[in-house]
């Protein structure tokens, strides 16, 4: 590195939040992801949110075509990906206009200088070039030549204008690294393992960039201070940064090894739903078999072919395909054979927002098959969260002989977060029980049940207990197809019961704060993070609030409607218009305060404190 | 030393189930449950590697009358969950049983991929031109102008070709029968059975109460020389109760020719059913009675490609061999890591 000409302060912060925009080509979720890495690798406390369009290439410089990266990194533990931005990385003007309402005043601003130009300006909206009118000067802005300056970096690479333009994003990079303190060798390694080896003069030109940009924000004047984050004390461990859909891979792959079974997943690509498929489809070695099917039924039926066949089955999608799924998730309850149906809720109705999270699954989860169908419903707060989670879904899957459904959101699923790399022998076996052939004259009975009321899981191939299964109503015992009335209604109860029963396996639910007060907060998946921030900074501020997060929501733990009613408020912020309010009302007869935000973004801690600071 | 184990010699009567069969008395299904059962002991598999799956209609109420595992599912789907099935577990003898309604109409889509994927299993259609279970609707195989109930002026879209279909999305084995011609069923299931890859198998199946007489034409002991024609592979298509009309081909077209007055065996259009091209097979598929010729009964079509099941673990088995066994925790691992002491 050259030696910095020119002196520089240094400013200590506990946290900041980062945010690179630009056009969907412009590689800004490479550029976040990268940061994030790095700021994980060195220690700080990282949550992320990415945050893209539908489209995979809008037209060039539109604000349809805005793609973002934020990244929180701290010195201690933090939940959320922030409210607000600390800096904000905008590569043409669509990107500035759609992303500067996040930039809290006196915020640090870089662009890039060479976009804002008249046609640029104009697909933006803007009348005149902020850069020049003022508008801008209640921010640190630096206006950098980043598209001529990456051009004269990679001038001797022998490179197209179209390929060194493509490198830009490096250089803001190398920038808003050096602007943070952050070192530029994992990002290095990086590009020569992605680049190195097929196209090693692109690998050049992108390190190249890369330093050039680090160098810019070292010696120009202009640039006065360095930002530094201290590494945040988190238990100790052996860490990495992972993604929830790869860490819910990760949770399946080890919940096949550990009940010995080989993993099946059905899945149709969606979105955000895609990456488990893709994930999984690397690790075929762990005896994992990805079956790309023809449509969200196939999927969903070849899962339970799957799981009739002994094998783990699984299928991954997101609401408009969980729809599709519905008829054939009805076989599953009813033929009583376990698997993990996962939904990463994305903003509906119908095609909605597929890009954006939303939480307003829930009822479909609870309701959206027709009959009397119960379906046991876990959900992960985290992108850690959903390793865990996903064995715990087998886990109640096997144990109880039930397809259970799995909801993340897209947040949760293209969030990522330091994760604490468990110890594998740590980590409980789910045991797996198929009964053995029979003796001669005896007979096998599919709808037998045990204590838990579950049925046996005889596979095909084991000798003397062939059995035929079905979506038409079974009779207890002997699974005869039967219409006798009573016998349906007797059914009906039993598979109810059977997943009620599964309130005495879980954990009683824990709360966050003192078991009493003014308000409590209750919340399920994404909004975990927020949720849990807001109620801190309230308690901090003296209120007498406590924050209950819900993992399982069908059954609810046993102790819940004690919970509730020991605090004088219960506040149910979700991404919905009210559907644990819903659940929790009627369940337990009890006035609740929702607060619902349904833009296709997760919450910000600030709008919950204000929430709670109304009611406490 | 080496251990033997024999097999017990099963008979027909081992693989019915201790339900009652409630099909209507005179259905056509009767027949090919029989000769199932009777067809499935030649092959020597044991009760318990036998899977029937179906959807839904009365041909789907086939795997309860079976002693075997098996699943009734749901409409249309009995490709899907016998592709997931047959996936996990190979060495498993899978069957689909479908009809016109559950495999062409709401299941099309399936049918379609699970045959081009020749996913090995056997699938055999029950064509009986009606919607039975629901009374009596008309079905995508149901002819142009067909009255039912639900088309009281007759049916205005042009029905799907069952083995046309199949052909076209490149079926490896493509078979048709009659429920009525038993030992032609009987043979034509167990060539599906002993197939390595997607069996399709037609059978035309007479629904007594809602679509009598549909497949008149092809059983009536009169005209059934004349209007069918029993494939064999490497012999010319001669047909008639005479056996001297045969099918010559004529530019791209089939037509009907009389043999003798200079028309030879030598001139007719000989059968090969191992031909990778699917072409001809396919026109065979088109023959039909309605435009005067004769329906080819038998296996149109019979070749080797690689199976969806086979590869899927195949690819298992290579990823293993090139990664090594997963471990946990090298994936856990993988990438870059940091300790927080």
């Amino acid at each position: 590195m050259a030696n910095s000409t020119v002196s520089k302060s240094v400013s200590n912060l506990l946290e900041a939040t980062v945010r690179f925009c630009g056009d969907s080509g412009d590689g800004m979720q490479l550029a976040g992801t990268q940061f994030t890495n790095t700021s994980a690798l060195i220690g700080n406390d990282v949550a992320t949110f990415p945050d893209f369009p539908a489209e995979i290439r809008a037209p060039r410089g539109t604000k349809a075509g805005v793609s973002g990266f934020q990244i929180h990194f701290s010195s201690n533990e933090i939940y959320t990906p922030g409210d607000t931005v600390d800096a904000l990385v905008a590569m043409n003007p669509a990107a500035l206009a759609t992303n500067l309402a996040d930039l809290r005043d006196g915020g640090v601003l870089l662009v890039n200088k060479d976009s804002f130009e008249k046609k640029g300006l104009e697909q933006a909206g803007y009348q005149s070039n902020p850069l020049e009118d003022g508008s801008l000067k209640k921010y640190k802005i630096h206006s950098v030549e980043m598209t001529k300056l990456t051009r004269l970096a990679v001038q001797d690479c022998s490179l197209s204008q179209k390929e060194a333009d493509r490198c830009r994003n490096f250089f803001a990079m190398g920038l808003v690294f050096w602007l943070y303190d952050r070192p530029l060798e994992p990002t290095l390694r990086f590009i020569e393992q992605k680049f190195g080896a097929k196209v090693p003069q692109v690998a050049q030109a992108n390190s190249l960039v890369l330093k050039k940009g680090f160098h810019y924000g070292e010696t120009v004047e202009a640039i006065s201070t360095q930002y530094h984050v201290d590494a945040a004390q988190l238990p100790p461990g052996t860490y990495r940064n992972i993604m929830g859909n790869v860490a819910l891979a990760w949770g399946l792959i080890t919940a096949a090894q550990k009940s010995e079974r080989r993993l099946f997943l059905g899945a149709y690509p969606i979105t955000p739903a895609s990456t488990i498929l893709e994930e999984l489809a690397r690790h075929k070695n762990f005896d994992v078999l990805t079956f790309q099917a023809e449509d969200e039924i196939a999927a969903m039926t070849a899962t339970i072919g799957a799981s009739f066949a002994g094998a783990m089955g699984v299928t991954a999608s997101s609401g408009p395909g969980i729809a599709l799924k519905g008829e054939g998730m009805g076989l599953a309850v009813i033929t009583e054979l376990p698997m993990v149906v996962i939904n990463v809720q994305r903003g509906g109705p119908s095609t909605g927002l597929p890009t954006k999270t939303e939480q307003a699954d829930l009822l479909q989860a609870m309701f959206g098959r027709n009959g009397e169908c119960p379906m046991p419903i876990v959900a992960a707060r985290s992108p850690g969260d959903c390793f865990d989670v996903a064995q715990e879904a087998w886990r109640l899957a096997v144990r109880y002989m039930t397809p259970v459904l799995l909801l993340t959101d897209g947040y949760v699923a293209n969030g990522s977060e330091p994760w604490r790399i468990p110890e594998v022998a740590e980590i409980p076996k789910i045991p797996v029980e198929h009964p053995a052939p029979l003796n001669d004259g005896d007979l096998y009975q599919p709808y037998q049940r045990n204590e838990r009321l579950s049925r046996p899981w005889a596979v095909p191939g084991t000798p003397t207990l062939e059995h035929r299964l079905g979506g038409l109503e079974k009779q207890d015992i002997t699974g005869n197809v039967s219409y006798d009335p009573v016998n349906h209604e007797h059914m009906c109860r039993l598979r109810a019961k059977k997943v009620a029963n599964i309130a005495d396996d879980i954990p009683l639910q824990d709360l966050d704060g003192p078991d009493t007060g003014e308000v409590l907060v209750l919340s399920w998946g994404g909004p975990y993070g927020a949720c849990a921030t807001a109620v801190h900074q309230a308690q901090a501020a003296g209120k007498k609030v406590s924050h209950c997060h819900l993992r399982y929501l069908n059954p609810f733990p046993k102790n819940l409607g004690q919970i509730l009613q020991r605090f004088g408020k219960v506040l149910v912020p979700e991404l919905n218009l009210g559907q644990l309010d819903l659940m929790i009302r009627s369940r337990f007869m009890i006035d609740t305060v929702g607060l619902h935000k349904i833009q296709g973004k997760p919450f910000a801690v600030a709008e919950i404190l204000a929430k709670i600071e109304e009611l406490a | 030393m080496s251990i033997e184990t024999t097999l017990p010699v099963l008979k027909p009567a081992d693989f019915a189930s201790d339900q009652d069969v409630r099909w209507c008395p005179g259905c056509g299904d009767y027949s090919i449950l029989a000769q199932m059962k009777k067809m499935l002991p030649t092959l020597g598999l044991p009760r318990e590697n036998i899977v029937f799956i179906s959807g839904i209609g009365c041909s789907s109420r086939f795997p309860y009358y079976m002693n075997t595992y098996g699943m009734h599912s749901i409409h249309g789907r009995a490709p899907a969950v016998a592709t997931g099935l047959k996936s996990c577990r190979p060495d498993l003898q899978v069957w689909v049983i479908t009809g016109d309604g559950d495999g062409l109409s709401i299941g099309g889509n399936h049918l379609m991929h699970c045959i081009r994927r020749n996913v090995d299993l056997n699938i055999v259609l029950f064509n009986n031109r009606i919607y039975g279970l629901t009374k009596g609707q008309y079905s995508p195989t149901s002819p142009l102008g067909k009255k039912t109930k639900s088309t009281p002026m007759g049916a205005i879209d042009n029905p799907l070709h069952p083995l046309s279909i199949a052909i076209g999305c490149e079926a490896t084995f493509v078979a048709r029968s009659v429920d009525t011609n038993i030992r032609h069923l009987s043979t034509t299931l167990k060539r599906a059975a002993d197939h390595r890859g997607t069996a399709f198998v037609e059978v035309y199946q007479n629904c007594n109460v809602f679509n009598d007489k549909a497949w008149e034409y092809a059983t009536n002991r009169e005209s059934k020389a004349d209007t069918t024609l029993e494939l064999e592979h490497g012999r010319p298509l001669i047909f008639g109760k005479d056996r001297n009309k045969g099918i010559r081909l004529n530019g791209l077209d089939p037509e009907v020719v009389e043999l003798g007055k200079g028309i030879t065996e030598d001139d007719l259009l000989f059968h090969d059913e191992r031909s990778p091209e699917p072409s001809l097979a396919y026109l065979l598929s088109r023959m039909r009675h309605e435009d005067g010729f004769p329906e080819p009964i038998g296996v149109f079509r019979s070749v080797d490609a690689p199976r969806y099941d086979s590869s899927i673990n195949e690819q298992a088995k290579e990823a293993t061999r090139v990664n090594g066994v997963g471990d946990l925790e090298a994936l856990f691992h993988s990438g870059e890591t940091w300790e927080v002491t």
